[in-house]
């Protein structure tokens, strides 16, 4: 759509629309994923700080809420500063957040009684602006609410990320609800990639845009985060050399 | 330690009945008694501890207090016993509480420090049946005089050669020729001598309590609404900010205590994970809190503490083109007012291979640590804090499951990685010998990916009973 129409009148709109939006609000930076495929979906060419986004898990993961979390370690490792970890259950492994790039010095965890704890607390981090970013694991996020994170993390430059994670499937529903988050992200764990030996490849995720303000949903099947938090493309998708496509193509065969 | 020999230095009352005695070589005493309970001497801790209660009893009951190592405390108790009717009350008082605490003691009141010293040692009374006695000064002399001669304080090489001389009590000593006394063994002697029977005076080293920063204030008229406390929280913060800057030290802890008309007192207790003394920082965590204060009737007196203080640590103020680290204790401090501080923590690497074990928590503000995890092993993002048991269908020893039943549901295994063997812990229980965990990293059709174990190397049934569990999910 944005290569449609005349860009200049397109990008006279947006301007105006970003000044009727906006008013006083900062420029904002973004933190950009290094994938072009995903960038080019975002506005700005990546997701923006100081901004509230949400992150949820596909199938099983609305209740585990595993790769979401990983998902969420990954976008966090590529920023700077100490992160806060708000959650309610502490069944997070750090391991694994070490193993998608979050060095675990930078990571304080909140063990929080309640949810509505972790609400104030997401928001106090927001609000700090000393961190690099907040995450909260959260089943429940209503449109008040969200707009007091977002504003919180307007006003700091933090980045919010609230990983919305149910205790009961049927729960899930409430992912339909509008709330006032920049971004909304599903992530479902798929098969990975077939290896020419037993065993199980890098592990695949199959990211869902759903929501992006000022931009299109899109789907992406991408490899899990590596040890410096960045997704890849699956090697299939990708360009990739010709000894590596010989070989997909004798597997396949 | 006494050269070469371990003896005991202090024996339990029970011990004692059965024969034990201090000086005992611990050989003996194992001999004498099979299961005897013997713990290394601490004196360093012990010395610690005597002067925690001095600085007690400096609070409670005299101004005047001197340590009397390695076992004692001199309390000078000169107008100090009106609170408890006379001095033997206040001995008995002593006692009380000690034995509250499950101390045993012994108290004398003498007119000289030599002769309560002596006295609460060499007494004639056993410690259970006169734990407590006071000298009247007309009586010194006939209470001093059958002490031994190890009551005076002397060196045990001095007390050796008079009692080969058949000097053995204090009595006996007085009664002999100072002179040559003098000559003999020196002046040490004739000053003990002295002291005890009050003819020379003694040093005194009067134990210090050590300073607190405090600051109060009281009202006219009693106060009770929220925006009041706040406002007055706000000036005793400034007051005691001042206070802690002419210290040059930190607050690490701070106690609030509201002392209401009804005499009751409330508190509220804040940490801070660095000390400081910013005024902004210290008001909005005790600010924080006044809603679970009930002023009741109103409050009358506010006092505000700082119980823990550390000298303030150095801040480098500029650096070399690096970005300065924005400092998040403060963050941290008023997170950790309003959950708990203890559920606030950073996770860090244990030395051990045992997945649960691997991690620990540890303070949210402490140094960087250095050690990490394995990168090269998959980890799942989820770990379950009890393994859930699963029923499966596997092939022994080395294959993963070929299907598994996990919540209810049947899921049927794609592909699989494994073994990872994880041998128990033997060199911390005796029941971890043997004991073994295979690993498997197991993915089903819908691509979901699992952690899952089973106990026993699939061989040797003392490794374990095979079965298996679930420990933890991947993303």
């Amino acid at each position: 759509m944005t290569e449609r129409g005349a860009p200049s009148r397109i990008d006279a709109l947006r301007a105006r629309i970003a000044e009727i939006e906006g008013g006083d609000r900062r420029a904002r930076d973004v933190l950009p994923f290094g994938l072009e495929t995903i960038d080019a979906r975002l506005p700005g060419g990546g997701l923006a700080l100081g901004s509230l986004h949400e992150v949820a898990g596909g199938a099983q993961g609305v209740t585990d809420g595993a790769a979401a979390a990983l998902f969420a370690a990954g976008i966090m490792a590529r920023t700077e500063g100490k992160i806060l970890w708000c959650m309610t259950k502490a069944d997070l492994f750090a391991p694994a957040i070490a193993q998608a790039g979050l060095d675990p010095d930078r990571v304080i965890y909140l063990e929080a009684q309640d949810e509505t704890s972790v609400l104030a607390c997401f928001e106090e981090g927001l609000r700090h602006g000393g961190l690099g970013g907040v995450v909260a694991e959260v089943p429940r996020l209503s449109m008040p609410v969200s707009r007091r994170l977002l504003l919180a993390a307007e006003s700091s430059g933090s980045i919010g990320l609230a990983l919305r994670r149910w205790r009961r499937r049927e729960d899930a529903s409430d992912f339909g609800q509008p709330t006032a988050a920049t971004t909304r992200w599903r992530v479902t764990t798929v098969a990975s990639e077939a290896l020419p030996v037993p065993g199980v490849g890098r592990p695949r995720w199959f990211v869902e845009l759903i929501r992006c303000r000022a931009g299109e949903s899109a789907d992406f099947l991408v490899e899990s985060c590596d040890a410096t938090g960045r997704l890849a493309l699956p090697a299939g998708l990708a360009d990739r050399p010709a000894a590596a496509q010989a070989w997909a193509a004798s597997t396949a065969a | 330690m006494e050269g070469r020999r371990r003896v005991l230095t202090a024996v339990s009352t029970p011990a004692g009945a059965l024969g034990l005695h201090v000086g005992m070589a611990v050989t003996q005493a194992q001999a004498l008694v099979p299961d005897l309970l013997i713990m290394d001497a601490d004196p360093y801790a012990d010395e610690e501890a005597l002067e925690r209660l001095a600085v007690w009893s400096l609070r409670k009951y005299s101004p005047l207090i001197a340590l009397d190592p390695p076992d004692g405390l001199m309390l000078d108790v000169t107008g100090a016993t009106h609170a408890y009717g006379d001095a033997a009350g206040l001995l008995a008082d002593i006692l009380r509480r000690l034995a509250d605490v499950e101390t045993a003691a012994r108290a004398v009141c003498a007119p000289t420090y030599g002769a309560a010293h002596g006295l609460a040692r060499f007494g004639d009374g056993k410690l259970q049946n006169e734990p407590l006695k006071v000298i009247d000064p007309c009586e010194l002399v006939k209470a001093v005089a059958m002490l031994p001669l190890a009551a005076l304080r002397l060196e045990p090489k001095i007390v050796q050669t008079l009692s080969a001389l058949g000097v053995e009590t204090v009595a006996q000593l007085e009664a002999m020729p100072r002179a040559s006394l003098a000559l003999r063994f020196g002046s040490e002697p004739g000053r003990r001598l002295d002291q005890i029977y009050g003819r020379l005076s003694e040093p005194f080293e009067a134990v210090e309590a050590p300073r607190q920063i405090e600051v109060d204030r009281r009202f006219a008229e009693p106060i009770g609404a929220p925006e009041t406390i706040a406002r007055y929280i706000r000036k005793l913060v400034d007051e005691l900010c001042q206070s802690l800057e002419e210290a040059g030290l930190g607050a690490r802890r701070l106690d609030l205590h509201f002392h209401r008309v009804d005499n009751a007192v409330q508190a509220i207790r804040a940490g801070l994970a660095k000390p400081s003394r910013e005024k902004g920082q210290i008001a909005r965590l005790l600010c924080d809190r006044i809603e679970t204060v009930d002023p009741g009737f109103g409050i009358e007196r506010m006092v505000l503490a700082a119980p823990a203080m550390e000298p303030l640590g150095l801040r480098t103020m500029s650096s070399l083109g690096d970005k300065p680290v924005p400092d998040v204790s403060a963050l941290v401090d008023i997170l950790g007012n309003r959950v708990g501080e203890e559920r606030l923590f950073r996770i860090a690497a244990r030395e051990s291979h045992i997945p649960e074990r691997s991690v620990k928590r540890i303070a949210p503000m402490a140094d960087p640590t250095l050690l990490r995890w394995p990168a090269r092993w998959p980890r799942p993002a989820r770990l379950f804090a009890r393994p859930e048991a699963i029923e499966t269908m596997a092939l022994l020893p080395d294959h993963p499951p070929v299907h598994f039943v996990w919540r209810g549901v049947r899921r049927r295994v794609k592909r699989a990685d494994g073994p990872e063997r994880i041998y128990g812990e033997w060199h911390l229980s005796e029941a971890e010998w043997l004991s073994v965990r295979d690993y498997f990293l197991v993915e089903d059709e819908t691509g979901a990916r699992y952690w899952v174990f089973r106990q026993g190397d699939g061989v040797d049934a003392a490794t374990g009973g095979q079965e298996w569990f679930l420990h933890g999910l991947f993303g």
